[in-house]
């Protein structure tokens, strides 16, 4: 059987039509005085998903989710949470909870009391409040801590302490504000897994905001990619990285070369471009382009190979000259100069210690791409 | 770094400390005074300190400017915080800039003035002046201090911290009292000193919106002094002294060894 990417888990509520969205925006728009933080927006999330919001800062995503936890409210369009509509619902009524990126602990309370706070607010019994509170310390490992007060945690005790303040209440939803944004490189690598096993356990919605595209590759179901203030794509880390839709995007999740041309032949399952120097290529994946449309070929670079010798069996193969090389451990990074001037970029993965075929600076070589490897975009 | 006493250092240390102390040092040392003279050394005695707790007027007049104190202290501290909320919360309505310059007017307004239109106000709305329009001005003179130490916390307050209690389902108020003010309560305290220091030591404004019967501590030393300065005076100037540095003593070992514990805990905690 043959899949797009790789299966991270058998969950596609998004492709069963009955299957009814969780939390559903409906033409959002929010505007900050002449600012416009989100445009026209509609997104729907189901139950027990994982859902990042992903793209630059500034391209509404916080704002989107500040929405959600009733922190701002729409200009326009409407947000319903389990068909519920949350127009004037307050933060403090809304079944959702959110963990900041600052983790906004309570700095004059032990972990204990942070974690209770939120029981205490909805009347809960002190003895069921302290049983959650056990269970929530136990959750994210924290037993021996619960008297101290956040100064003296370190980064990653009080990115714990906050997850179990925010899901101490079982949300119906919880809101991830860049969770592991203030954490190093490996401490968040492991908070990823971490995070994802807690929502399979927990059985939660969880709405997570990042800019870190790995992280929401890693983490999410489903990623949606943000711009301006609109959704440019909402599909599965496999989907996004494997068949972007766009230009954005095909260059805001991993790298990608784009090569520029015209569809000169369709077929029924491939087409004949034109590159923009009299190149001919052929490809699959073009989508609806018309003959003679003006399109780009997004291919990733490690499904390009560079070879001294022009591949016997290769549909597309292109000549050029060996520009830079990086050498990174598990792989190798070409850069070469096509005889038209464009540089294409390509990986190989560094499977054996030795090379059979070395390339250095300046050596001629072939860069050769089998016809599915990429897909074609309009321009 | 260099760290020799050169002639001219020390000099410069002795000039610059005697100036700013050795009035003071003098106003002590002559409170143990024997002699009834000033300015006459007689020996060594505490006769004055005794006599000091006899002087009913001077001990009313201790009793008056404590009560002052403490009242529009903290009333002051109440008003000051409310217009310092008001100042760093909404940034922008109508007359934001014309309204923060009023709060903070009185800073830099001469004392004189102050006390002059408030006396002015009392006579033209026939408020007897007593203890009650000592206090109001005093609240009048303090709050804009309170306003200015408390909007300095609110700056660097983190509003994260607000949106996480309602977010767990605090409503606004109890946001206000659980997690507002306990965060900046030490800003509120000291700006409750300092008007509390700035109504104990206020002479001009007291003097006049007072009247009779609410004479204030240094409105009584100052009308004593014009008859003639006498050691009971220099007495109860020197405690004044010692309950003043006493209570600055205090609070900044409370808090520099909070400050040290604080920097102990963190160390301790990225050790893991």
């Amino acid at each position: 059987m043959k899949s797009l990417g790789s299966i991270r888990r058998d969950f596609t509520p998004w492709n069963d039509p009955s299957a009814r969205p969780y939390i559903q925006f409906e033409n959002v728009t929010k505007k900050f005085g002449d600012f416009t933080a989100v445009n026209n927006l509609s997104l729907a999330i189901f139950e027990r998903e994982f859902f990042a919001l992903l793209g630059a800062s500034g391209c509404g995503k916080s704002t989107l989710l500040r929405m959600l936890a009733g922190f701002e409210e729409p200009t326009a369009g409407r947000i319903l949470l389990d068909g519920q509509d949350l127009r004037g619902i307050p933060p403090y009524r809304r079944p959702v909870n959110m963990m900041f990126q600052s983790y906004a602990l309570f700095p004059h309370m032990t972990v204990e009391k942070n974690i209770a706070f939120g029981l205490k607010q909805e009347g809960m019994p002190s003895p069921d409040i302290e049983k959650r509170v056990a269970e929530m310390l136990k959750l994210v490992k924290l037993e021996q801590f619960a008297k101290r007060k956040p100064h003296q945690l370190s980064g990653g005790q009080r990115q714990r302490v906050a997850l179990a303040r925010s899901v101490a209440k079982r949300p119906k939803v919880l809101l991830l504000d860049e969770p592991l944004g203030a954490l190093d490189k490996k401490l968040r690598e492991e908070t990823q897994f971490e995070l994802m096993d807690l929502q399979q356990e927990l059985g939660l919605t969880f709405v997570v905001v990042t800019h870190d595209q790995e992280e929401a590759m890693t983490m999410a179901d489903r990623i949606a990619i943000m711009d301006k203030g609109e959704v440019m794509q909402v599909a599965t880390p496999a989907e996004v990285y494997e068949a972007p839709t766009s230009r954005f995007v095909a260059h805001f999740v991993g790298n990608v070369n784009m090569f520029e041309g015209k569809v000169a032949e369709r077929s029924a399952n491939t087409t004949r471009i034109t590159g923009s120097s009299g190149a001919q290529i052929v490809v699959e994946n073009s989508g609806a382009a018309a003959a003679n449309a003006d399109i780009v070929f997004a291919i990733r670079p490690e499904k390009i190979k560079v070879s001294s010798k022009k591949p016997a069996d290769a549909v597309n193969a292109l000549q050029g000259e060996v520009y830079d090389i990086a050498y990174l451990g598990d792989m190798t990074v070409y850069h070469v100069r096509l005889d038209d001037g464009q540089i294409v970029r390509a990986s190989a993965l560094n499977a054996a210690r030795v090379t059979e075929d070395p390339l250095t600076w300046n050596d001629r070589a072939w860069v050769s791409f089998r016809p599915d490897a990429g897909v074609v975009l309009a321009r | 770094m260099n760290t020799t006493w050169s002639r001219f250092n020390v000099t410069s240390i002795v000039l610059g400390f005697a100036f700013l102390y050795l009035p003071i040092v003098l106003l002590i040392v002559f409170s143990f005074n024997e002699s009834k003279l000033v300015t006459v050394w007689g020996g060594f005695s505490t006769k004055w300190y005794v006599s000091l707790f006899h002087n009913q007027g001077l001990m009313d007049a201790t009793w008056v400017t404590a009560r002052v104190g403490v009242i529009s202290a903290t009333v002051a501290t109440v008003l000051g915080t409310l217009a310092a909320l008001t100042l760093t919360r909404y940034t922008r309505f109508r007359g934001r800039v014309l309204f923060s310059g009023m709060v903070f007017a009185p800073l830099v307004m001469p004392e004189v003035i102050t006390g002059l239109s408030l006396l002015l106000l009392f006579v033209a709305i026939g408020l007897d002046r007593g203890f009650f329009t000592v206090t109001l001005a005093h609240i009048t003179l303090t709050m804009c201090f309170v306003a200015v130490v408390v909007q300095s916390r609110l700056v660097s307050f983190d509003r994260s911290l607000e949106e996480a209690a309602m977010d767990l389902g605090a409503t606004p108020a109890k946001t206000f009292f659980q997690i507002t003010l306990p965060v900046i309560l030490p800003a509120i305290v000291s700006g409750w000193m300092l008007a509390f220091t700035l109504s104990l030591d206020d002479l001009v404004i007291a003097s006049f919106t007072s009247g009779p019967g609410a004479t204030t501590l240094p409105m009584k030393i100052y009308s004593q002094v014009r008859l003639g300065v006498t050691p009971e005076i220099n007495a109860a100037c020197t405690i004044l002294i010692a309950v003043v540095a006493v209570g600055v003593i205090l609070a900044s070992i409370a808090n520099k060894r909070r400050e040290v514990q604080r920097q102990l805990d963190e160390r301790a905690a990225q050790r893991g």
